[in-house]
């Protein structure tokens, strides 16, 4: 399969194609690719691209797996409305 | 090894420098960073630029780096986008003190040639519909402030800056800068030795520390601020909405999502990025109060980054009389990213001895020698 065709972000639509030529110009750290083509950014925060990346950049770098660093884990672990963040936090007060 | 210049700190001001002094003709030129690039404060930031200023100074940075944004792409020769939007900052007054405050400052920015005014609750709501008038007095605007995307933007001058034989080396932390009679010998790094002369401190959070290393006080601090951002929708609002007495700035980014931060008055002096529930609480109660309609989205995601602070909110850019060959850009408050361009440019006009685009007296370091009290830039969040 073409690797344009092949969708490693659905949240951002990005194929194994983008995130080839990114690292082919040495960005082959995940967060960089993160940032640049955000990836891990969207709604599922990486939950979907996350591992698959890793282990794309650990086939390009011809390193461990385990070596590959991945996304730091930010918060929140899902999408909340700001809404309901405001009722929870004058509910409590 | 050797370099003629050592830059701390791969962020935009470290990357704008490198090119600047590159486009000169200047030759070995060595950036380091402990991290990668955009990993500091750079990549944590708000991606806002403006010019509505209370200070001359910041007004003229501010100014004369949107001029070099508007044709970044070309300048540079960036082969991606830049994110570029100039859609205006909306600055609300939310009670009648700060209202008579923003007058003086349209006042100040008009003299300098910033097309910003001063506007009615019944025009902001127009430029905003879904600003809730209710609870602000009046408003300033100014069309030409907007948005960049921070990495693709320091992506921009890195890659410049490394076609023009700029070297970077990234997870290199400076340990050491030694100096022996007054005068710079070498930089220590996590790998390398590197002999030089020059270092250019760029380095963000960590500009004190670099200071230190060099025996050179600077009087900067570093405090977390935190910032989230929701999910992607359809295009509702063009500019930036701000405002410094309710603590806070959103905008809906050109991509979709909307940005969001406001400060935290309490926040402790170090080097933290944490995220905190207390921040999340506290900018959803605000921004439901003024945009309300943004309540209905969902956050994705939250995170922290430094402003690092200088006694009177403005940057320090210039060399130290202490020791020669140490050279400044720090302490911008939490602004770096909107004035790199003009960092980048005034630095090197410094370090190469030409005259300078504008007078930068102010921006010394020596302006805080036996100062207390300072006026300080206000409009900050």
């Amino acid at each position: 399969m073409n690797k344009k065709d092949m969708i490693i972000c659905r949240c951002e639509d990005v194929t194994l194609q983008d995130i080839h030529d990114l690292m082919d110009q040495g960005y082959t750290s995940v967060e960089e690719l993160k940032r640049i083509l955000r990836i891990g950014m969207g709604p599922c925060q990486g939950n979907t691209c996350g591992q698959l990346v890793q282990r794309e950049v650990s086939k390009y770098l011809n390193v461990k797996l385990e070596e590959v660093k991945t996304y730091k884990v930010r918060p929140l672990t899902t999408g909340v409305k700001l809404n309901s963040i405001k009722e929870g936090a004058n509910h409590e007060s | 090894m050797k370099a003629n210049y050592v830059i701390v700190g791969a962020g935009i001001s470290g990357c704008s420098i490198a090119y600047n002094l590159a486009v000169k003709g200047i030759k070995d030129i060595v950036v380091l960073d402990k991290s990668y690039l955009t990993s500091g404060s750079t990549g944590r930031c708000g991606a806002g630029i403006r010019q509505q200023w209370g200070t001359k100074m910041n007004c003229l940075l501010a100014k004369g780096s949107i001029e070099f944004f508007e044709e970044a792409k070309e300048t540079l020769g960036y082969d991606g986008d830049i994110e570029f939007k100039q859609e205006g900052y909306l600055i609300i007054s939310a009670n009648e003190e700060e209202d008579e405050q923003f007058e003086k400052n349209v006042f100040l920015q008009q003299s300098l040639g910033i097309p910003s005014r001063k506007i009615t609750k019944d025009e902001a709501k127009k430029i905003v519909p879904h600003l809730n008038t209710d609870v602000i007095v009046g408003a300033t605007f100014c069309p030409t402030d907007g948005h960049l995307n921070p990495f693709k933007m320091t992506d921009a001058y890195f890659q410049a800056a490394q076609r023009l034989g700029v070297k970077f080396y990234f997870n290199e932390e400076v340990k050491d800068i030694v100096v022996k009679n007054r005068k710079i010998k070498k930089v220590i790094s996590t790998n390398l030795e590197i002999k030089t002369r020059n270092v250019i401190n760029a380095a963000g959070g960590y500009a004190k520390e670099i200071g230190d290393m060099a025996g050179v006080d600077i009087p900067v601090y570093a405090e977390n601020h935190e910032i989230l951002v929701t999910e992607p929708v359809e295009k509702i609002q063009g500019p930036m909405v701000m405002s410094f007495a309710k603590n806070l700035y959103c905008q809906q980014v050109p991509h979709g999502s909307f940005i969001m931060g406001r400060s935290n008055p309490d926040v402790l002096h170090n080097h933290s990025n944490e995220s905190t529930w207390q921040f999340l609480d506290e900018m959803s109660k605000t921004v439901c109060e003024i945009l309300p309609v943004v309540g209905n989205l969902r956050v994705v995601r939250q995170w922290g980054g430094s402003y690092t602070m200088s006694p009177d909110r403005q940057p320090i850019i210039g060399g130290t009389e202490d020791l020669k060959g140490f050279y400044l850009a720090c302490g911008f408050s939490g602004h770096g990213f909107m004035f790199a361009p003009m960092t980048g440019i005034l630095l090197s006009q410094i370090i190469l001895k030409q005259k300078t685009m504008i007078d930068i007296s102010d921006l010394q370091l020596n302006r805080f020698k036996n100062k207390q009290v300072f006026t300080y830039e206000k409009s900050v969040v």
